[in-house]
């Protein structure tokens, strides 16, 4: 009996020491995060304003606001989302529920994992080979976003799989049992239960790409640029790009100039994935099995 | 039991000829021959790993979604080899299909049932109102769920979704109804529910009862066989079965309940 209560009184301990040392570690983790948002804030804050985010830089970009990075970072999202969701979702499908169980499946989804790791230094110089050069799109927000999707495709792919294969595979076999096509089972069960899933993942993934800025550099971004982009042949400016710029390349930009740009950059990147979380939080409230 | 007379003799809706199902190397069904006839009752018992969900898996040809399993031999509904039938969602849209654990699809309950009419080419709210009626009343749900056709079906208890697992079966306008341990999952009330159902079902369809109750099938079938390991040990009707008065003493001992 006593014994048994002094075992149980050194499991607590051990217990109680993982605890902690568990917390601790996951402290350690966020505080970088925290201690950069809050250098950003501190730094960055005081050239926050509506001026800031709705007029163009001016003095060769030591003043001003950031218009047209900011719409241009949009742009270049937004683009890179259409061209990315139609195939990444399709190529999915494909993998998940059609392709047979063999060599060549197999392959196919090592070398999504596999692309996932390229460089994106190495996109971009495929983006000037294939889209800029090759279909004659120029240096453009087209030309720019397609090599954004490209990046992306990998991980849109394997995020589409996880939110289809999360579907039971016996809600498929009762489909098909009852005499219903494959593509008849996506349609009426798996993807209306995996769209929204789909959906977030890809603009969690897709949001990312708004920090990127080797891919665009040689691809559609510009230095500086007086106007909007009024189309996907045209230029833009982005924030990430933007950022580097007023950073290392201008002289004498004020201080707080690029802390300010970096905290609207994080900002916008945030603003996508919370909504994407809320999103995804709302829906796994009302699953349905 | 008499031999029925030769001009009286029932239908066969399911020829078994000598079918063999292997997964990879392993047999999992061995050289069963047998028929199932029209508007009976047909029990399967069996210890588990006897073959009897393959066997119902050949039936539907669902084998085709299990690259690994392989068949010989020949399966034929109403005199028709079903490995040349042209078009496999004909096939299985004649045959309803119950699991052993029930699958309420994530879709309200009315949809649930019209699942299956839609997909072939039912339109109109008032036909579907009618056939989702018809088949939720038939599987003893009605009554329990016409307040709330709009809820999820999935979210039903056990017992209510594995009756419109039978409703949505039911739905297809099967001629061929296969049921796999529909019981394993669901109270006892429930079951005799559905065993009620069943009897009043025998009319208008032929029934696959494979069941791991062995008075399940004393009750219910009219024929019974028996596998052991992907071996038909024996098939014959249901009262001369469980009287005791098989040939075979794995028979008698399984029926008796000595081993399973
Ligand atoms: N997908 C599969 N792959 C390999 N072996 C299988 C598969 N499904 C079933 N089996 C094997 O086939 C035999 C028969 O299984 P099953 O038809 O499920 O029997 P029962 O329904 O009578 O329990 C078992 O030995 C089982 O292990
Ligand atoms: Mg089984």
């Amino acid at each position: 009996m006593f014994e048994t209560t002094t075992l149980n009184e050194q499991n607590r301990t051990v217990e109680k020491l993982w605890r902690t040392l568990l917390l601790v570690m996951t402290l350690l983790l966020i505080l970088p995060v925290l201690v950069i948002l809050a250098v950003l804030v501190y730094k960055g804050g005081p050239v926050l304003s509506l001026d800031f985010l709705l007029t163009e830089p001016t003095n060769g970009m030591t003043a001003g606001g950031i218009l047209p990075a900011l719409i241009g970072t949009v742009w270049l999202v937004s683009v890179a989302l259409l061209a990315s969701v139609p195939i990444g979702v399709a190529a999915a499908l494909y993998l998940s529920e059609y392709a047979p169980e063999n060599w060549l499946t197999r392959a196919l989804n090592l070398a999504i994992i596999n692309l996932a790791g390229v460089p994106s230094i190495v996109h971009a110089l495929f983006g000037v080979g294939a889209f800029v050069l090759f279909f004659r799109f120029g240096t453009s927000i087209l030309a720019a976003s397609l090599t954004l999707a490209v990046m992306t495709l990998p991980v849109v792919i394997v995020a589409t799989k996880e939110s289809l294969q999360a579907v039971p595979q016996a809600f498929r076999e009762a489909c098909w049992n009852m005499g219903a096509t494959r593509w008849q089972t996506i349609r009426k069960i798996v993807l209306p239960n995996s769209i929204s899933g789909i959906l977030t993942g890809v603009i969690l993934e897709v949001s990312r790409t708004a920090g990127e800025t080797a891919p665009i550099m040689f691809t559609g971004a510009a230095f500086f640029l007086p106007f909007l982009p009024q189309g996907v042949f045209d230029q833009t400016m982005a924030m990430s790009l933007h950022l580097f710029v007023v950073s290392t390349q201008v002289p004498d930009v004020p201080e707080a100039l690029p802390y300010g740009v970096a905290l609207v950059l994080i900002a916008m990147v945030l603003a996508m994935n919370a909504t994407s979380i809320a999103f995804r939080t709302y829906l796994r409230g009302r699953k349905k099995w | 039991m008499v031999e029925p007379a030769a001009e009286g003799k029932p239908r066969a809706k399911v020829e078994v000829r000598d079918l063999t199902i292997r997964y990879g190397a392993k047999a999992a069904l061995a050289n069963a021959s047998f028929e199932i006839r029209e508007n009976e009752i047909f029990g399967i018992v069996g210890p588990a790993g006897s073959g009897k969900t393959s066997f119902l898996r050949v039936l539907n040809r669902m084998d085709q979604f299990v690259p690994e399993m392989e068949t010989e031999g020949q399966v034929l509904i109403d005199g028709n080899d079903i490995d040349r039938w042209r078009n496999l969602y004909a096939l299985r849209r004649r045959i309803g299909v119950v699991f052993p654990l029930p699958v309420g699809l994530p879709l309200s309950v009315y949809d649930n049932v019209a699942l299956s009419p839609r997909l072939s080419g039912v339109r109109k709210k008032v036909d579907l109102d009618v056939i989702v009626e018809r088949c939720l009343t038939r599987a003893a749900l009605w009554d329990e769920v016409k307040d709330r056709l709009d809820s999820l079906g999935s979210l039903l208890s056990g017992g209510q979704q594995q009756r419109l697992t039978i409703a949505r079966a039911l739905s297809q306008d099967p001629d061929l109804l296969l049921l796999d341990e529909f019981s394993i999952a669901v109270d006892p009330v429930t079951t005799m529910r559905i065993e009620d159902v069943l009897k009043d079902l025998r009319d208008e369809m032929t029934i696959v009862l494979v069941t791991n109750l062995v008075q399940q099938a004393a009750r219910l079938a009219d024929r019974t066989a028996f596998f052991l390991t992907g071996e038909l040990v024996e098939v014959g009707e249901t009262e001369a079965l469980f009287g005791g008065k098989s040939e075979d003493e794995r028979t008698r001992g399984y029926l008796a309940g000595r081993f399973g």
